[in-house]
């Protein structure tokens, strides 16, 4: 498949998967029934987990605050429904760690607590970056950084662009281009929401051109009116990595171990605009998302709209639950999702699908040896040498790793996809940016320690 | 003539650079302590690495140095510790030599598995993707990080389980360090009774994953003598300050067989022996 696209420069490498995206484009998004039980996991954000404000019997109203953010990097979060706390527990959390959770049994009347809208036209952009803050919005593409951080800069940084990344580049996922077509004014009226806080002119959204009818929707919507280009992408995996769209987009480089703001941009997904749209608009916080719930194993695929604490087997049972024969079940796409352990873990605000893949379509490394084929290396979107990168981790040679920017790579997974010794690279520089990070941690400490006797 | 002159000029030649080299070594002389070679053949010259210092040589310069303490090496024994205290004029801290326990008796036999796992064959790799395949979030995964790092292949894995052979362990705690889920422990060498499990779960919670888990039922409490064995949680543990007796288990009745003198359920069933009567052998 080719698809005719606008822009010119390519980021380096990348790959293109089949996207399986068939499965699920068509469906439209629907609202999920009310379930018996919600259980929401507390730390559901990049940064520090919130501090609870609930306990066991209290009653909450749809969209209450049950915790407040605990620092600068943290978020509030929000009763997906109204009813009662029935229990404060730990459940396996998405990484297969446990994680607390709220466990709140509805009371079936569904009410909304009150609720503040703000005309943002009129507001000043610190009253609107308050909302968005209170809002507990997260970057809902799957890293769940929280927005009002992304949206409040040192002054040092100059932001001149904002970009709206609606590139969808995992496959399977169609989460955010049924949001596309569906709603396409929530997503623009999103973008200008940031855009007035960043105080930006440049607002662009970069949209994969593999799904000419989201560019097409998204132009029609009134994307001038609101002075947005609506830029068509090339498909090619990970076109939707922060790093990869800024430069498709704007020809910039973000430097190694630097940020979108080193190079004047914030990255926004389409995703997290309908909800800041929502949220400003309407008032409501965040409490649900749209979630793509898909793969071969799954009877009837789809997109839902589902509130934070619905648990997979409930999301599964939504789709007329699973085929025989189901070897794994991912939580967000093929490419960077997590595979889980247990059916009981929920919905999270950054579960951009539900994956379920049969055993043919499950990977069986067998960890041979590299034969320096040099292919890992042509693919790295981020240019680094997977190959090598990984024989440093085999032999614990952390320091040469992080010498080779191993602390760049994002875990995309284009290195593995084309390995031909099936090698499990990925894996590979997560361990060594888990001891990387720790080394670094213990170097500062030892830093700080010289610097207290000195 | 012609022989005379070359004996001439090379006797010369050989007294001046003679001269030069006698002049060189006692300008350009390295002192060195004499006693740090004297210290380095008293010790074992495993060059573990258990002391912190770069192998045995580097342990005894800092130690002819006061920069370290005999008992800093784990490995040698308590007469080697004694004279080179002796020979350096220090005072020997009394040491019991130590060994590492893994305290986990879930072997894949007799835990269970949550997911199937198929990436790299190291436990701290594994750890990361959704902490490991184990049921048990604190149990051995067996993937051999802690062998792999042992320098005298004192730990087995036998069925998916880390399994140290104390006789064979010099104590230097490099597995203590490898193991991600810190379930392996330095204790003195003559404490044989071990809780095998370290899961801080309730004992249903552990039921479910594993069938030897520390339930905390504490009748090896009771049957221990005092503070012998320490509660912690829903997790007993023997206290190593002051080990009980090696025939506990038998007198306890632990009720999962996690409570075992020496070593864990699945390494007395392939030797044979049942849980209880393998005392004699390690003492």
């Amino acid at each position: 498949m080719n698809f005719a696209h606008d822009n010119h420069i390519y980021f380096y490498g990348g790959i293109h998967p089949d996207d399986s995206k068939a499965l699920s484009a068509s469906e439209a998004i629907k609202d999920a029934p009310l379930l018996d039980k919600y259980t929401v996991i507390v730390g559901q954000n990049i940064g520090a987990p919130p501090k609870l404000l609930v306990k066991k019997g209290d009653t909450v109203k749809k969209g209450q605050k049950i915790a407040e953010p605990a620092g600068f990097v943290s978020v509030p979060l929000h009763s997906p429904t109204s009813g009662t706390v029935s229990a404060l527990t730990d459940i396996v959390g998405v990484f297969g760690t446990m994680a607390s959770a709220v466990e709140i049994t509805p009371d079936g009347k569904d009410e909304f607590c009150e609720l503040q809208k703000l005309d943002w036209e009129t507001a000043t952009p610190e009253q609107v970056l308050a909302k968005i803050a209170d809002a507990g919005l997260v970057g809902m593409g799957g890293a769940a950084f929280p927005t009002a951080v992304k949206l409040s800069p040192p002054k040092t940084k100059k932001i001149d662009v904002l970009i709206i990344n609606g590139a969808e580049c995992e496959p399977y996922l169609t989460a955010d281009y049924r949001l596309m077509i569906e709603t396409p004014e929530r997503v623009l009226r999103g973008a200008a929401i940031f855009a007035k806080v960043l105080g930006v002119k440049t607002i662009m959204v970069g949209v994969e051109a593999n799904k000419p009818d989201a560019v097409e929707k998204l132009r029609n919507a009134g994307a001038d009116k609101f002075g947005i280009e609506v830029k068509s992408l090339r498909v090619r995996y990970p076109q939707g990595a922060e790093k990869q769209l800024i430069y498709a987009l704007t020809g910039r480089k973000v430097p190694a171990g630097g940020l979108p703001m080193d190079v004047g941009c914030v990255v926004q997904n389409v995703g997290t605009c309908a909800a800041a749209a929502d949220a400003v608009c309407e008032g409501k916080p965040l409490i649900e998302r749209v979630t793509t719930v898909t793969g071969s194993k799954v009877a009837r695929p789809g997109n839902w709209r589902l509130r934070l604490g619905t648990p997979i087997s409930k999301a599964l049972e939504l789709c007329g639950g699973c085929k025989d024969g189901v070897a794994k079940i991912v939580s967000g796409g093929p490419m960077m999702g997590l595979a889980q352990i247990s059916l009981d873990t929920t919905i999270m605000k950054s579960s951009s699908g539900i994956l379920v893949l049969g055993r043919d379509e499950v990977a069986q490394y067998a960890n041979q040896p590299c034969i320096r084929c040099g292919k890992c290396v042509d693919t790295c979107p981020m240019e680094l040498m997977p190959g090598p990168l990984s024989l440093y981790v085999e032999n614990e040679r952390f320091d040469l790793a992080e010498k080779e920017h191993a602390m760049d790579c994002m875990e995309c997974g284009s290195c593995a996809f084309v390995c031909p010794s099936r090698r499990p690279l990925v894996q590979h520089f997560k361990r060594a940016k888990a001891e990387i990070g720790a080394m670094r941690k213990a170097r500062a400490a030892g830093a700080a320690a010289k610097g207290g006797k000195g | 003539m012609m022989i005379l002159y070359s004996i001439l000029i090379l006797a010369g030649l050989g007294l001046v650079l003679g001269l030069m080299i006698a002049w060189t070594a006692k300008m350009f002389a390295v002192e060195q302590d004499p006693r740090v070679e004297k210290v380095l053949s008293m010790l074992p010259g495993a060059n573990c690495g258990g002391c912190g210092f770069a192998g045995c040589a580097d342990f005894a310069k800092a130690l002819a140095e006061g920069r370290a303490e005999v008992g800093g090496c784990p490995v040698s024994s308590k007469e080697a510790k004694g004279m080179i205290a002796s020979f350096l004029g220090l005072a020997v801290s009394d040491s019991v030599r130590k060994v590492a326990v893994v305290l986990c008796g879930g072997s894949s036999s007799l835990a269970r598995k949550a997911a199937e796992y198929n990436g790299i064959s190291d436990c701290r790799s594994a750890n990361l993707v959704a902490g490991g395949a184990k049921g048990c979030r604190y149990g051995c995964l067996g993937l051999a990080s802690c062998a792999r790092v042992c320098p005298v292949n004192a730990i087995e894995i036998l069925d998916g389980l880390a399994i140290v052979h104390p006789e064979l362990c010099i104590g230097c705690g490099k597995c203590v360090k490898a193991c991600p889920r810190n379930l392996i422990k330095l204790v003195p060498e003559n404490a044989h009774v071990h809780v095998f499990c370290s899961s801080r779960d309730k004992g249903a919670d552990k039921k479910k994953v594993c069938d030897v888990p520390c339930i905390g039922c504490r009748k090896c409490v009771k049957a221990a003598g005092e503070n012998e064995m320490l509660v912690e949680g829903f997790l007993v543990r023997t206290n190593y300050e002051k080990p009980p007796a090696n025939d506990l288990p038998v007198r306890a009745g632990c009720p999962t067989n996690c409570l075992q003198s020496g070593f864990p359920l699945a390494y007395l069933k392939k030797q044979g022996g049942m849980p209880g009567e393998k005392e004699e052998k390690v003492a």
